[in-house]
């Protein structure tokens, strides 16, 4: 069964439709990229997605063995983080579900794990506030990994990062990829969107495409979208 | 001067004083970290004010004025967090709306009732003069209930003021923490306002988190730190008030004020470096 399954699922917003329609499945292992412009319903899906807003119709189901609190979700960056205190070791570890007020071994062992895999550990005191965007999107991700077993769901990961630093952080979610996460990956960015997906769902006003990449890059749409940004 | 504090400490009154503005400064700066963190820092002053109405409400009619002052400040609490939230009236505009209104409220009562200009007095500005034995008791139960809160919940309550997004996504009820923040604020608000009067009250709030966030650079000493301002501070201020004569609650909020611009100046010099 798929990790997730979408079936005709539609979004409102105090009763005006937001999306409809909507059908997709994300298997275990699967990379998918959605894509869309802005007000088509990317941000209304997320917060499908984690559960804090319910579909209007349809239905979104999840596998066996995935809960909704186990998606690893990295957030939108938000402005109020700029100048908060808070060390690198609290933010990674703030992702783990315990019930008490402190960790148990196994699982500052998991923090510490995750820490490495996103290449984080040196900076464990440094300050939040300090840190460069891609060093904090890539603590985000530690964060993201200790609260998600299987499943990332990546909100635009490289708004706002220059160029070298994009293709660092792709590199580095493709890894997780390859070590048997699935990803799903809101973005701007088709031609990355293109590279890494093995499914892409491009989210419009007037109809959407959910297909594999080389199905997206055949479609009118991908050719639309992808030919005026491949070359830039 | 070591022989005008042994006298100080012997006073019943300053006693009890001391005792429940260090227990008041501990809740109130460690509440002030997450309110000042989660930009709430105007509810606390807001609830101040409706505290101060509260009170003389029930001193016009006879009450006992904790047992009409909590609920209504916790009523308060809830509505000024349901309303920054549903942004149908700007989250500072219904603070505004609601403390002058109260103040207003306060001061009519208290006008009508007989001796006006001391009770006006003591309520706004605080009087270390009114502390009696089951304020020192309620003090420690409530310096208790702040800390076992705060610890036990320690980890999530940083989660929710740092990311609520995430928080939410994680499954974490967001909004029993916010009410708990809202909960434990408006019985320190009440308690300590008649130490510091309910103008002054939420500096205690306020100024230790801001003093500390200008040196530390982790939620956990930012906590430990505002707690530490937060005792020295109020110690200062009651003894310089003692020896001056000056009056207890601004005192207190100018030893306040000198430790941020301290703390300023420490952080300037360490950036330049």
């Amino acid at each position: 069964m798929s990790l997730i399954a979408c079936d005709n699922v539609g979004f409102s917003y105090e009763g005006k439709p937001v999306l409809e329609n909507l059908n997709l499945q994300v298997e275990a292992g699967d990379f998918l990229c959605v894509v869309g412009e802005n007000g088509s319903g990317k941000t209304t899906l997320v917060k499908g997605l984690l559960g804090l807003l319910p579909p209007a119709k349809g239905r979104i189901a999840l596998g066996d063995g995935v809960k909704r609190s186990q998606i690893g979700y990295l957030p939108q960056q938000s402005e109020s983080q700029r100048d908060f205190p808070a060390s690198v070791w609290e933010v990674v570890s703030a992702g783990t579900r315990s019930r008490g007020p402190l960790l148990t071994k196994q699982q500052k062992d998991r923090v510490r794990r995750n820490m490495e895999r996103m290449n984080v550990l040196d900076l464990k005191s440094r300050s939040f506030t300090e840190l460069s965007g891609g060093q904090r999107q890539r603590v985000l991700l530690a964060r993201a990994l200790s609260a998600a077993d299987q499943l990332l769901l990546l909100d635009e990961p490289t708004a706002g990062l220059d160029p070298l630093v994009t293709v660092e952080l792709y590199r580095m979610v493709a890894g997780l990829h390859r070590q048997g996460m699935t990803i799903i990956m809101i973005t701007h960015d088709i031609p990355a969107a293109l590279q890494h997906a093995r499914h892409i769902l491009h989210l419009s006003t007037a109809e959407n495409f959910y297909g594999t990449t080389a199905q997206y890059a055949a479609s009118p749409l991908g050719k639309l979208f992808a030919g005026g940004t491949t070359n830039g | 001067m070591a022989e005008q504090l042994q006298v100080m400490l012997s006073l019943g009154f300053m006693q009890r004083a001391l005792a429940v503005g260090a227990l008041v400064s501990i809740c109130a700066s460690l509440l002030g970290v997450c309110l000042v963190l989660k930009r709430y820092s105007m509810i606390g002053d807001g609830l101040s004010h409706v505290g101060f109405g509260a009170l003389a409400v029930a001193t016009a009619v006879g009450w006992a004025p904790l047992a009409v002052a909590i609920p209504v400040v916790l009523v308060a609490a809830f509505l000024l967090l349901q309303l920054s939230d549903s942004g149908k009236i700007k989250g500072d505009a219904a603070i505004a709306m609601l403390s002058t209104g109260s103040l207003a409220l306060g001061i009519l009562v208290l006008s009508r009732s007989t001796s006006m200009t001391t009770d006006v007095n003591n309520y706004l500005f605080g009087s270390i003069l009114t502390m009696r034995q089951e304020d020192v008791w309620l003090s420690i139960a409530l310096a208790f209930l702040v800390l076992v809160l705060f610890f036990g919940f320690y980890r999530k309550i940083f989660l929710i003021i740092f990311d609520e997004t995430f928080a939410k996504a994680i499954g974490e009820k967001t909004r029993l923490y916010q009410w708990l923040l809202a909960f434990l604020t408006a019985l320190t608000i009440v308690l300590g306002m008649r130490l510091m009067g309910a103008m002054l009250i939420s500096s205690l709030i306020i100024f230790p988190a801001l003093s500390a966030m200008r040196v530390c650079k982790s939620f956990r000493s930012v906590c430990l730190c505002a707690v530490l301002i937060s005792l020295v501070c109020f110690l200062a201020g009651m003894v310089s008030s003692f020896l001056f004569a000056t009056p207890t609650s601004s005192s207190i909020v100018m030893a306040n004020i000198a430790v941020f611009a301290v703390m300023t100046l420490v952080r300037r010099i360490a950036q330049k470096r």
